[in-house]
């Protein structure tokens, strides 16, 4: 699967795409094929603040639990509502349908820390 | 993919690291956790058959005129009943009716195979070193040496018989034979760990990648798949049959795991004054199925309630695509819960989740 290249990413995984003070978030390709057939997916309440790097739900696959974190800091503005229903869309098309959910950014600055494609790329080659 | 030089392989790691498995640590080996996924390898053995490396599980064979007698004394099920060629299950419980381990001996011509769960195989060695008479019974690990193969699935009769000489379908369950699959000598047993029918195949490790390319080269187009470690627990989670460290420890016992009919009370073994106190008592907690209302699965140790009351702990818990693609679980519960229809409650990251008692096992096959 080709990763879009105008998105930031993490090092725990998540991709962010920035449109004005708006962020969408979710997991990489690697993320979800590294977690497997995802079962479950908890995501933060819409109005809940979320810190860069901090907790922010769970995904669960059939086997494993594992920490969902936000790459970014701000308000939850939306959530995914789709994936209660779909959590395999997070595996099927994590860059699309399988988003997760939506912060608008504190300061509305391009967030900090995060890799381009490139960089991103490296990391998941090594 | 990392590799860590401390973990032994298979004789199949190769054929897994070409499949692109995922490997992972387990007791001791690294083993593959899962290959295309977990629900499509489910998928292949429920309907069709997969393939299983279990090369890490330890198989001692013992051998001298003693075994059976004294073997006997070791666990709860009877050894010395058994036919030339029946595989039965068996546990070995510490004094105070926890487990050891629980295995499957297999008796062969003159000789047993045991098969013991592979992060148990340096205490079950132990453990029968420890107890060994002074003459009568001799001990040999093939742990290692020689390979383990399951082919498990309604398929799994069709797809072996070409490659062996007999008549591999009339092999009853819980039976074993010496043959041949593909020229290699192995021995053949009708077992398994899935809740379908299949089965197990010991082979020398040298043998067991020829083996394992053939069965999936062969029988790909007839929906044969290799299988990992994670859709096998998630079959025999289903299946409702106990995996040691979750339902089976040093603490939970037999009778506790709802094992009864493989503890014969009537011999003498180590552990039994402690379970026949325990089956008269009757006051222990012990393993329940449990089926989540909501879509949170349950996971190994979560705090299970009654009302306000602390009424056990989960030890197994998955989606389970067999049972309403539901979340199933097992808990350890107070006796007085275990009724199936029971309403309780499991508490998943600071909130409780209604669940229900169910018999278990979650899914049988139809015959």
């Amino acid at each position: 699967m080709g990763r879009p290249q105008d998105l930031l990413y993490s090092k725990e995984h998540e991709w962010v795409r920035v449109e004005g003070d708006t962020a969408t978030i979710g997991i990489t390709d690697y993320a979800a094929e590294s977690m497997g057939d995802i079962v479950y997916v908890e995501l933060p309440k819409v109005g809940a603040p979320v810190r860069q790097f901090g907790n922010a739900g769970v995904i669960e696959s059939v086997k494993a639990v594992s920490d969902l974190f936000t790459p970014v800091s701000g308000e939850v503005v939306e959530v995914n509502d789709a994936l209660e229903n779909e959590p395999a869309a997070v595996n099927s098309d994590p860059f699309g349908t399988g988003w997760l959910f939506k912060v608008r950014l504190d300061g509305g600055a391009r967030p900090a820390g995060l890799l381009d494609a490139n960089d991103y790329e490296r990391l998941t080659a090594e | 993919m990392t590799t860590d030089a401390t973990l032994r392989q298979t004789a199949l790691h190769a054929r897994h690291l070409a499949a692109s498995a995922r490997m992972v640590p387990y007791a001791g080996f690294s083993m593959p956790v899962q290959y295309a996924g977990i629900l499509q390898e489910h998928d292949a053995v429920r309907h069709r058959a997969g393939l299983f490396d279990l090369s890490h599980m330890g198989q001692f064979v013992l051998e001298g005129d003693g075994v059976a007698e004294w073997a006997d004394g070791l666990c709860t099920n009877s050894v010395a009943g058994m036919k030339p060629w029946q595989a039965r299950y068996n546990i070995f419980c510490n004094e105070r009716g926890g487990t050891h381990d629980d295995t499957i001996f297999y008796r062969l011509d003159g000789r047993w195979l045991l098969v013991v769960n592979g992060a148990n195989v340096d205490k079950m060695w132990n453990v029968l070193q420890n107890a060994l008479p002074s003459s009568g019974v001799r001990l040999e690990s093939l742990h290692g040496k020689r390979a383990l193969i399951a082919i498990q699935g309604p398929k799994s009769v069709e797809m072996l018989a070409g490659h062996v000489p007999v008549d591999i379908a009339s092999l009853k369950y819980y039976f074993c034979t010496e043959t041949t699959v593909d020229g290699v000598p192995a021995l053949i047993a009708r077992t398994g760990y899935t809740g379908e029918d299949g089965f197990e195949l010991f082979v020398d490790g040298d043998a067991a990648a020829g083996l394992w390319e053939n069965l999936l080269l062969r029988h790909a187009s007839q929906g044969l798949e290799p299988c990992g470690l994670g859709a096998r627990d998630v079959l025999r989670l289903e299946a409702g049959m106990p995996l040691y460290g979750h339902e089976l420890t040093e603490e939970i016992g037999p009778i506790q795991a709802g094992q009864n009919w493989a503890v014969k009370l009537n011999k003498a073994f180590t552990g039994r004054a402690a379970l026949q106190s325990q089956v008269e008592r009757n006051d222990y907690r012990r393993i329940a199925g449990l089926v989540m209302s909501g879509p949170v699965p349950a996971r190994d140790g979560y705090a299970v309630y009654f009302g306000d009351r602390d009424a056990g702990e989960i030890r197994s818990g998955s989606r389970a695509p067999s049972v309403e693609n539901k979340n199933v679980a097992t808990a350890l519960l107070d006796p007085a819960l275990t009724e199936p229809g029971t309403e309780i409650a499991v508490e998943i990251r600071g909130k409780r989740h209604a669940a229900t008692v169910v018999p278990l096992p979650f899914y049988k096959r139809n015959k």
